[in-house]
């Protein structure tokens, strides 16, 4: 299978010894291109995302979606995007001036920090640290401080409403979707993303022997809690539009909206890039033990096609709920998370312990 | 070499939103109107001030999250050396599982969990 690394320490090779550039220029250049990569890779697959996402519910709905601009109406979204460039930025009286401009620098970050620690690909990834999940864990929650930031800055009634609804849904699912990627962490051994990828080299998690039953229960634990936690389908009530406008962020106009727009959908796909890593073997190809000649042949398909395949089946699911479940409302939303599915993700976490310490 | 990487993936994410709104204070136009400044909220001119005290329910679940979210956080060391520590181990956390639980039950007894 083919390793990035070799790409990365080509590059790294031709700048120090073949151009004979020193240390610091070396490593100041290799920055530069990692951050040029991880922002393209962010603008590119958002806009890919915001694509699918409308044509995908087009279909739903029986319906065409955008097929004016470009074949297929491709270059939709790449003329909104320069469409809301060219909007202007309103600033609202009487409204936290600081705090309303800080907000979308927190929502971005979040993404973003969160974003460049997915393995893509075997040696594709920006960041490895070995508390990864942890760190994920930690970096996903920067984008609520945003949100409640937004709303409460926006002098308006309705998006602190958005915010506070956000707030506590986002809080309460963080807690089962932690408890669900700790089963993995039991079944791994390690929070490192690439090692627990590495583990998955003869069996995803999901398919683990006697772990296989919790593992499987904590996926889906994981998917809830992820949809939740990404504001959309039957949970996206902070931007319920029937009664609350458009939520936190409708006083946001131009390109200030468009960076919660942007981050709505990363977020989207990076729920699904970590239920892809942690549950589904990340980039590893499908391996069944025994047959020798089909795991050979599965070792022939890139590993980057291997996990964007399994991505785009997770963001495919998520579009499918949306487009199937009614919105909750707040109290079913916080009793569903408190009273069912936390004990539920607790009771799973010791099944996986009985399922380790026995087999 | 991973913590260089990190502050490369911090200043991207603030390189992104600042080069974006310099891009749109460049291109986009500007026009001042004494309406432009009111808050949208539904359409109807505001009442009041916006910034009031708000329903404590939410506060509480707050709380509640803190609580467990430290949990959480002692139980990752726990999970990765799980198999080491074997049936001891189990035996320990699941007591401090068991003294969590009985918090969210009681709270749960209490009625806080209820949206009222």
């Amino acid at each position: 299978m083919f390793d990035f690394k070799v790409v990365t320490s080509w590059i790294d090779d031709l700048l120090r010894v073949q151009a004979g550039i020193p240390e610091f220029w070396t490593l100041a250049i290799e920055f530069v291109l990692v951050g040029v990569a991880i922002l393209a890779a962010y603008a590119v697959l958002a806009l890919v995302l915001i694509y699918v996402e409308r044509k995908v519910c087009a279909f739903f709905q029986c319906r065409i979606g955008p097929n004016r601009v470009g074949k297929w109406g491709w270059l939709q979204t790449v003329a909104d995007m320069i469409k809301i460039l060219l909007k202007e930025i309103i600033h609202i009286n009487k409204s936290d001036k600081f705090l309303f401009l800080v907000a979308p620098f927190f929502v971005i970050m979040g993404s973003i920090l969160a974003f460049a620690a997915i393995p893509f690909g075997k040696g594709l990834h920006a960041i490895d640290f070995n508390i990864g999940i942890f760190y994920l864990l930690a970096v996903s929650s920067l984008g609520i401080i945003g949100i409640l930031l937004a709303g409460w800055s926006s002098n308006n009634k309705y998006t602190l409403i958005g915010a506070m609804r956000s707030g506590a849904q986002l809080v309460s699912y963080e807690l089962s979707a932690a408890l669900a990627l700790l089963t993995v962490v039991a079944l791994s051994g390690s929070m490192q993303l690439s090692v627990i990828v590495e583990k998955q080299a003869t069996v995803w998690n999901v398919f683990h022997g006697f772990a296989a039953i919790p593992a499987c229960i904590a996926f889906v634990i994981y998917l809830i809690a992820g949809h939740a936690e990404t504001n959309r389908g039957p949970f996206d009530l902070p931007e319920a539009e029937s009664e609350l406008t458009a939520g936190y962020h409708t006083e946001y106009s131009g390109i200030t909206f468009g960076f919660y727009y942007l981050a709505e959908y990363m977020n989207m796909f990076i729920v699904a890039a970590i239920a892809t890593t942690v549950f589904l073997g990340g980039w590893m190809p499908l391996h069944i033990p025994g047959w020798e000649a089909f795991n050979h042949v599965m070792d022939y398909i890139p590993s980057v096609v291997w996990f964007f395949g399994k991505a785009a089946m997770c963001v495919f699911f998520a579009l499918w709920v949306r487009w199937t479940f009614p919105r909750l409302r707040i109290d079913q939303l916080l009793k569903f998370e408190w009273k069912i599915l936390m004990p539920i993700s607790l009771v799973n976490l010791l099944l996986m312990a009985f399922c380790i310490i026995l087999f | 070499m991973n913590e260089s990487f990190l502050i490369v993936a911090i200043i991207t994410a603030l390189f992104l939103v600042v080069a974006a709104l310099v891009l749109a204070k460049l291109i986009a136009p500007r026009s001042t109107n004494p309406q432009k400044g009111e808050p949208y909220e539904c359409g109807i001119p505001t009442r009041g001030n916006s910034w009031l005290p708000f329903k404590v329910g939410y506060y509480l679940f707050a709380i509640l999250f803190l609580m467990f979210d430290v949990e959480t956080v002692f139980l990752f060391p726990w999970a990765i050396v799980m198999r080491s520590l074997g049936t001891s181990g189990l035996i320990t956390v699941s007591f401090f599982i068991l003294i969590l639980v009985l918090g969210l039950a009681y709270a749960w007894k209490k009625g806080a969990l209820e949206w009222k």
